[in-house]
């Protein structure tokens, strides 16, 4: 079950990362009327790297992923360079949600759900076989293909997840940002999310960040690991942090 | 008009289709039954059953207006009212100090007193009490035809963004993240529902019209597994209530607007019955 999978389906014209992308962000500063949520955050990101930010509850982690997506209104910059030409570009984000509004008995099957983000061709008067065809080969991504017809509220943590990692990924983005994406899931799709993560970054040209409380994940996968309080209090390699003073100070 | 007339009372063999009146009625009743019945899934998926209701209240305010300007201008009157509020409810809910249902709660009761205040000047509301529960009998061509130009409005809307309204109600956030402006969606939607509930609400009146609005698409919920099958029996629930609604209420001297609701209200516990178990 958990033996690695070659990513299917996709079409390999974008390539590995080659890491010459990179991403700046200087001085993040979020502010709501006079409390300062987070600030001065200065993060430098390449592709084919993940970023993880781990910080106790109300650090501003969900802050920070709203202001890198535009949502919350925020000081500094972003800047999207290609170093091989050393143009500035447009930064493409996907971003995987920890939940959707919907409830129980929502008529929304997992086609809706995927074609209301990538298509506008509307969703309640017909199936549009082209836009159909292209949500199951993305699907095929994560092995999820078999779901399309499915109602959205019916699947579980795990499938869901990847239906959601899939929209993300549609187009592939320059840079993917997971908050807390295993809150609510199994062990086994636990095992079976980060295994897609690690396929991700190898066979996609693009950076992630992920929020996380998962301190074994952030072992094994994380190439660079962010402790946020605020600001930045600690960054550096897995193991660097794990061990700080300021990790066992917040976490401890 | 004639033509139709006719054609009508060809196609319909029955002894209420002679009355000019219940021929005007049916065709409103074609054409809000069935525009309720889609604007209402999506009004019910984004929980705005508090909004539409808050819309139909204040839609007291447009029509005072309205009498405020002179007849000629009341559907003007109306249309830029239902606008201003809608955006104005937005643009404070978004400002995000007091919580989403206190402020329509505070819209919805202001607008209802100030229509009120207008209408009850030197003391005859009276005149206006068939307000509160509409008559559909009394619509005439030219507002079944300004009726026509509000549907084909509204579907226009509904057929260029529904994806992206859909999107914003699943997650703003992904919305974003996908370049759509989740906002203007909002406020478009908003608009929308504002135009409708006042271009409506003589006919099908403020104690009412939200019930309308809600229970087909709350029906088709019940049924329904994805979004097309949701907005078909949204539909088809809508026009059924509507019509028999109005045939019944015909031969038993009811009340129309409630007669329908009545209907639809008897479907919904239907289609709650019928739902498939081990789902809830």
């Amino acid at each position: 079950m958990l033996k690695t999978k070659k990513i299917k389906g996709a079409s390999f014209e974008h390539d590995a990362a080659c890491g010459l992308h990179c991403i700046k962000m200087n001085n993040i500063t979020v502010r709501d009327g006079a409390d300062t949520i987070i600030e001065n955050i200065n993060l430098h990101i390449h592709c084919g790297k993940i970023t993880v930010i781990i910080g106790r509850n109300g650090a501003g982690k969900s802050t920070l992923i709203k202001a890198i997506l535009g949502e919350r209104k925020h000081e500094g910059t972003i800047e999207f360079m290609d170093l091989k030409d050393r143009t500035v570009k447009d930064l493409r984000i996907g971003y995987v949600p920890q939940h959707l509004n919907m409830e129980k008995n929502t008529p929304m099957s997992v086609y809706d759900l995927f074609a209301s983000y990538i298509s506008r061709s509307p969703i309640f008067l017909r199936k549009n076989s082209e836009v159909y065809q292209r949500v199951k080969e993305q699907l095929r991504i994560f092995d999820a293909e078999e779901l399309i017809d499915k109602r959205a509220c019916d699947l579980s943590g795990g499938e869901l997840q990847r239906v959601l990692l899939s929209i993300a990924i549609t187009p592939i983005p320059n840079l993917l940002l997971l908050d807390e994406p295993v809150s609510g899931i199994d062990q086994n799709g636990m095992e079976l999310f980060y295994e897609n993560i690690a396929n991700i970054n190898k066979n996609f040209d693009l950076a992630m960040i992920i929020v996380s409380h998962d301190f074994d994940f952030v072992r094994k996968y994380a190439d660079h690991v962010i402790l946020l309080d605020k600001t930045i209090v600690k960054e550096g390699e897995p193991s660097e942090v794990l061990e700080s003073e300021e990790f066992k100070k917040t976490f401890g | 008009m004639g033509t139709l007339y006719k054609v009508m009372e060809t196609l319909l063999p029955f002894s209420w289709i002679n009355y000019n009146f219940m021929k005007n009625a049916l065709l409103a009743i074609l054409i809000i039954t069935p525009l309720f019945g889609i604007l209402g899934t999506m009004i019910v998926n984004n929980r705005m059953a508090f909004f539409s209701d808050a819309l139909g209240h204040s839609a007291l305010t447009g029509i005072a207006l309205g009498t405020l300007f002179g007849i000629a201008n009341t559907n003007i009157a109306i249309l830029v009212f239902a606008v201003v509020f809608a955006l104005l409810l937005n643009m404070i809910k978004r400002r995000n100090t007091v919580s989403t249902d206190t402020v329509i709660s505070v819209f919805s009761s202001l607008s209802m007193s100030i229509g009120l205040v207008i209408l009850s000047r030197g003391g005859n509301f009276a005149k206006y009490s068939g307000l509160l529960v509409g008559d559909i009998l009394s619509i005439e061509p030219k507002e079944i035809g300004s009726l026509a130009v509000v549907f084909i409005i509204a579907m226009t809307f509904w057929f260029f963004c529904f994806n992206h309204l859909h999107a914003s109600g699943v997650n703003a956030t992904l919305a974003r993240s996908k370049n759509i402006n989740t906002n203007r969606m909002e406020d478009c939607f908003s608009v929308v529902i504002a135009i409708i509930v006042m271009f409506s609400i003589r006919w099908v009146g403020i104690l009412i019209i939200n019930a309308l609005l809600i229970l087909p698409a709350a029906s088709s919920r019940n049924i329904a597994s994805n979004m097309r099958e949701y907005h078909l029996f949204s539909v088809l629930i809508a026009l059924f209530s509507g019509i028999t609604g109005l045939i019944l209420s015909y031969y038993m001297g009811l009340a129309t607007g409630p007669t329908i609701v009545i209907n639809a209200a008897i479907l919904f516990f239907i289609t709650l019955f019928l739902k498939p178990s081990g789902n809830d």
